[in-house]
């Protein structure tokens, strides 16, 4: 079915602009800005850090072993198709993801029980405001001497990173919860089961997803230090063991993988919101 | 009329705990609605209008006397009373179906079913159209009739409502009480129905309790016996006016009674202040 299509209208527009024309022309445009802005901030940096690095700049800053793009990217590609990279990034990404889901399994319900019943607050919470101070890096010979392996103590390290933000984030979405939708519910005849369901895990679901998004970033932050202290393996470790090994530009590669790597974990949880709270897409 | 849906509220008393001696919100409040009937409450701002369709509802109980609908002393929140809130109470998370379907839901009603139910009530209140709509895309009327439709869904016995129509417009007001009247008098359901709007409350009611000011008592009881079907332009007759007067005349009393203590204090206040020359020299 190849019916010719008439020509003259898209003749016309091409030789009268038409205002309509032009407005879609400045709408393109400025849909175009933040990403020509966003690219000439990165390509400005990436340029002072090459010049910087190819002059041995040394001024008070001392760039003169600092691996310059240039030569991170070619360490990049004979790197990353590595075996040994790919497994150091593998087993990072196992050890976030065990820890992370792990610590939403036990902080979500946690925080919704707290956020419903005083009598479970006034039991659990003063012991989570004792623990939440202490950063997750500083369990670290704790958690070794506590695990039987590495892989473990990690996993739990990043547990902890990861539970006190998705905890204290379910806990505020249970405050923000209407209470009249809570008598609503009650009075349409919803049991407890029911409004935790119905009522306070979708009404505390935004905050939730907060919380899993900050979790996910201290999750990473976590596992990275735990494994420069103590690893074997992992893209933490990779990236010390390139300091004590002068591979400096396996230092920075390193840094730019974990930078992914977050970007992409936080892209998931946000993809995840949306998918979760259909009913905040119409905003 | 059907022979259900008698409210019996007898020497009803509510006070509230508080740090010193309990607050009595409710003195003592009779109040009988018969199958079918249609009876509003009317009352000056705080006298325990709020706190006693609340007891209906369930959602506190009495502290003096008695509250039964059907013979039957109310002790929890149930289906059998459907309950609209003054301010919005529709579900975010739910669309439009999803909220009316609520309550057969809890039920244990089939998907079929509930949707065949919903679209029926839906329809009744001109809301065919809208059905997968979230809340935050209806306008404050819709979202009122919204939640009529659902407190109607699992069909109750009686419909209690508290100011539904408090903070919409004037015209959307109306066209809310004509729906209002048009599934009440469809489903023959029995209304307890809280105002602050006299010409609302006659429009409306068979009958029209007024409250004194805090701790509530009932401080007369008004027969409405204009005919129906009424019509919002037949709010000017002779019968009508001298019903409005009639009751603006009790409520007044009552809301300077409420004032009375403080207004009083203040101008007594003022008038000192006159008189020694004080406002003079702070003006
Ligand atoms: N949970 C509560 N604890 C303590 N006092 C309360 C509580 N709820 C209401 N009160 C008090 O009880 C009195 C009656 O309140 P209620 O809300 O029933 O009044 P109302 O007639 O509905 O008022 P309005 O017309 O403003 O809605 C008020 O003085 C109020 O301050
Ligand atoms: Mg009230």
């Amino acid at each position: 079915m190849d019916m010719p299509m008439p020509t003259e209208p898209a003749v016309l527009a091409a030789t009268t602009p038409s205002p309509e024309a032009a407005a879609r022309r400045r709408m393109r445009l400025a849909k175009l800005r933040p990403l020509a802005l966003a690219t000439l901030a990165i390509a400005a940096f990436l340029a002072a850090w090459q010049a910087a690095s190819a002059t041995h700049l040394d001024f008070f800053l001392r760039f003169d072993n600092i691996p310059a793009p240039s030569i991170v990217f070619a360490r990049a590609v004979a790197v990353v198709p590595s075996a040994d990279f790919l497994n150091d990034v593998i087993v990072s990404c196992e050890r976030v993801f065990l820890g992370f889901v792990l610590a939403a399994l036990a902080a979500v319900p946690t925080g919704l029980v707290i956020g419903r019943y005083p009598i479970a607050h006034e039991l659990v919470f003063p012991l989570c405001e004792i623990l939440r101070p202490v950063p997750a890096i500083a369990w670290v010979p704790i958690s070794i001497m506590l695990w039987p392996t590495d892989f473990q103590s990690i996993v739990f390290i990043t547990f902890l990173g990861a539970f006190f933000p998705i905890l204290l984030n379910t806990l505020l979405g249970m405050r923000r919860v209407d209470p009249v939708l809570v008598l609503a519910a009650r009075s349409l005849g919803a049991g407890e089961g029911a409004i935790f369901r119905e009522v306070y895990l979708p009404g505390a679901m935004p905050a939730i997803f907060t919380g899993l998004a900050v979790g996910m970033g201290v999750g990473w932050v976590s596992v990275i230090a735990a494994e420069m202290i103590s690893g074997q393996s992992g893209i933490g470790y990779f990236t010390w063991a390139a300091y004590s090994l002068i591979q400096y530009p396996d230092i920075v590669l390193g840094m730019v993988a974990i930078g992914l790597l977050g970007l992409v974990s936080s892209a998931a949880i946000r993809g995840l919101g949306r998918l979760a709270m259909p009913w905040l897409a119409t905003q | 009329m059907r022979d259900s849906g008698l409210i019996e509220i007898d020497h009803f008393g509510l006070d509230y705990a508080s740090d010193g001696a309990p607050i009595a919100a409710v003195a003592d409040v009779s109040i009988t609605v018969r199958p079918g009937e249609f009876v509003s409450i009317v009352g000056p701002s705080g006298c325990g209008k709020s706190s006693l369709l609340n007891a209906v509802a369930g959602f506190v109980p009495a502290t003096r006397g008695r509250v039964a609908v059907d013979g039957v002393a109310i002790t929890r929140p149930g289906a059998d009373r459907g309950m609209v809130f003054q301010q919005y109470s529709l579900f975010p998370w739910k669309t439009v179906r999803q909220n009316v379907e609520f309550g057969l839901k809890m039920k244990g009603v089939g998907a079929g079913t509930r949707e065949r139910m919903a679209r029926t009530l839906l329809s009744l209140a001109g809301l065919i159209g809208f059905e997968d709509q979230y809340p935050d895309r209806l306008s404050g009327g819709m979202k009122q009739r919204v939640g009529i439709v659902r407190a109607l869904a699992t069909g109750p016995k009686v419909l209690l409502l508290d100011e539904p129509f408090g903070a919409l417009d004037a015209q959307t007001r109306q066209i809310m009480q004509q729906i209002l009247t048009n599934i009440w008098q469809r489903l023959g359901i029995s209304v307890l129905f809280v105002t602050h709007d006299i010409d609302e409350a006659i429009f409306l009611s068979d009958r029209v309790y007024v409250m004194t000011a805090r701790p509530g008592r009932i401080k007369a009881e008004v027969p409405i016996t204009l005919p129906r079907p009424r019509e919002v332009d037949g709010m000017m007759t002779a019968d009508f006016l001298a019903l409005r007067a009639e009751l603006a005349g009790l409520i007044r009393e009552e809301s300077l009674r409420a004032m009375g203590g403080e207004l009083a204090g203040g101008l007594a206040g003022l008038d000192v202040m006159l008189r020694d020359g004080e406002l003079a020299d702070l003006l």
